[in-house]
């Protein structure tokens, strides 16, 4: 199954809420998927620096100097802040790939989760619940967000294979179905240089997002030839700087459903998430048609 | 009249309460409030009972019903009166995908709309949408009746046996072996009965009827090729 919430602020007011509201939406589909979980989260943007979040197994070990290190590796300042296996690395906009570099000399057991001015992706293997609140993803404020909540089907169940994936610089995808060519994909994508990291079909739709962004798709256009391309079962949700977009394949089984009000746009693998969300009862609910790319933006 | 608050009440509470009547008919009037799109919420039903659910239902609302009036105000999950025997399930709001699915008898009245799949398998069901149906609508549809008020999805019908497809509205595609058929008059008298029973403005002369070319019936030794 997997269940996949967003919530996309038009309301400034409700932005201090919008890790509380997301984390709630993504409780109620714990029984979609109880196997791992993961927010990607849009908040305080900057655009003088950028933000890269890391994940390592031996947080303590693997954290306790690497803003220093890095900012030594980078020739430049870069803060650290630590959120239990997670640490969002500070820095300026033009380091990033350097920084990619040079942790893989530093630290060879950290893994990036994302890279961006605003987007944050924290994920982790267990219950929603758990998941949300070793992260303190409650407390989170931001503009917008999607959540993940995942039971494998493609492959094993690990902080990697965990969703939202990054599929490049603000942008993330998350996935509720199950990919049937993504063994070939993979193979056609890694030969056309695109790093691939798991065995999980999820990744290769994430990977082939920005194989086509990278040669000069739109990430609208990217998400129309997903139709085409990705065989499946898929509802792809994608969290972009300024906004999401949702794309189902063309039999749709897999559920969706939107919810829209002066406030808010909310996407819920069903219904039960909206639920708490403020004004549900006024909302218009609707369920996207398949094989149509929509987008939301600020 | 009972009330069951699924605020305080389990699921299994009210599903449980509602087969206690199975076989006593005292109690006929229930009302249902905060069902917060749960699933199977008044599902398995065998009483001649009016359940009303004052809200929005999840999956397999109403689904297995026998005798039961269910009436939803609001919209209903994926799989509404799913494999339904016989009485009535009316939805205020739209239906989910796999609205009827299997549905043997009764009558399902769709206020909104219905997504994809709605009537699949169908096989006795008679099903009213006022608004549109989705993709794959009644596929493989062996009896019943689907009445549409306003437009159909792609590929209506698909490998239907001789159940029956009325629709007002455009249909997007026909699916395979699904066709074009002519009203006649007793299609006019269904129809003007079974408007007239769910409430809906619209005139029997304005349907179009599609049914089964009836040509996937046997097979045909030109199609060997295509297996």
């Amino acid at each position: 199954m997997c269940g996949i919430v967003g919530l996309f602020l038009k309301d400034k007011s409700l932005e201090p809420r919008l890790g509380e509201m997301l984390t709630e939406m993504l409780v109620t589909m714990t029984d979609r998927g109880p196997d791992s979980a993961g927010i990607a989260i849009y908040r305080n943007g900057d655009d003088s620096q950028a933000k890269m979040v890391v994940q390592s197994d031996n947080a303590d070990s693997d954290f306790e100097k690497i803003g220093d290190d890095l900012s030594e590796a980078l020739g430049t300042s870069v803060k650290a802040e630590r959120n239990d296996t997670h640490a969002v690395l500070y820095m300026p906009k033009d380091k990033l790939a350097e920084a990619r570099e040079a942790l893989r000399e530093i630290r060879p057991d950290v893994r990036v989760m994302s890279a961006g001015e605003t987007m944050e992706i924290y994920k982790e293997v267990g219950l929603p619940k758990d998941v949300a609140a070793r992260f303190e993803v409650e407390k989170m404020g931001g503009s917008h967000g999607i959540g993940h909540t995942r039971m494998a089907t493609e492959s094993a169940v690990t902080t990697m294979g965990a969703h939202p994936f990054s599929t490049g610089m603000d942008q993330c995808l998350v996935h509720n179905g199950s990919l049937s060519n993504h063994n070939r994909l993979r193979r056609q994508l890694r030969r056309e240089g695109i790093n691939i990291e798991s065995e999980n079909d999820t990744e290769v739709g994430a990977a082939y997002v920005t194989w086509k962004m990278q040669t000069g798709s739109t990430l609208g256009e990217a998400l129309e030839s997903t139709i085409d391309d990705i065989d499946g079962f898929f509802n792809f949700v994608v969290g972009t700087k300024d906004g999401f977009g949702v794309v189902r394949d063309p039999i749709a089984c897999k559920p969706a459903v939107m919810a829209e009000t002066d406030q808010y746009v909310a996407f819920a693998s069903e219904y039960r998430a909206f639920v708490d969300l403020p004004g549900i009862e006024d909302a218009r609910v609707w369920e996207p048609e398949p094989a149509t790319v929509y987008f939301w933006n600020h | 009249m009972q009330t069951i608050d699924l605020e305080t009440q389990s699921l299994r509470e009210l599903n449980q309460t509602l087969h206690d009547q199975i076989g006593q008919t005292n109690q006929t009037a229930w009302e249902i409030n905060n069902p917060r799109g749960s699933h199977a919420i008044a599902v398995g039903l065998d009483a001649p009972m009016d359940v009303t659910i004052n809200g929005n239902a999840g999956y397999f609302c109403a689904s297995m019903n026998k005798q039961a009036n269910v009436h939803v105000k609001g919209s209903a999950g994926p799989g509404l009166g799913e494999n339904m025997i016989s009485g009535t399930i009316t939805v205020d709001g739209d239906a989910s995908q796999n609205a009827g699915a299997t549905a043997h008898g009764g009558l399902i009245n769709i206020k909104g709309n219905a997504s994809a799949r709605c009537g699949i398998s169908m096989k006795g069901v008679d099903i009213v949408v006022h608004g549109n149906i989705g993709h794959m609508s009644a596929f493989m549809g062996q009896s019943g009746n689907l009445v549409v008020l306003g437009d159909a999805g792609d590929a209506l019908g698909d490998s239907c046996y001789e159940a029956r497809f009325f629709v007002r509205g455009e249909v997007k595609s026909l699916g395979a072996d699904c066709e074009k058929k002519e009203m006649r008059p007793e299609h006019i008298e269904f129809l003007k009965d079974i408007l007239e029973r769910t409430g809906a403005d619209a005139k029997p002369e304005e349907f179009t009827r599609y049914g089964s070319a009836r040509k996937l019936y046997n097979f045909d030794v030109d199609n060997a090729s295509a297996y």
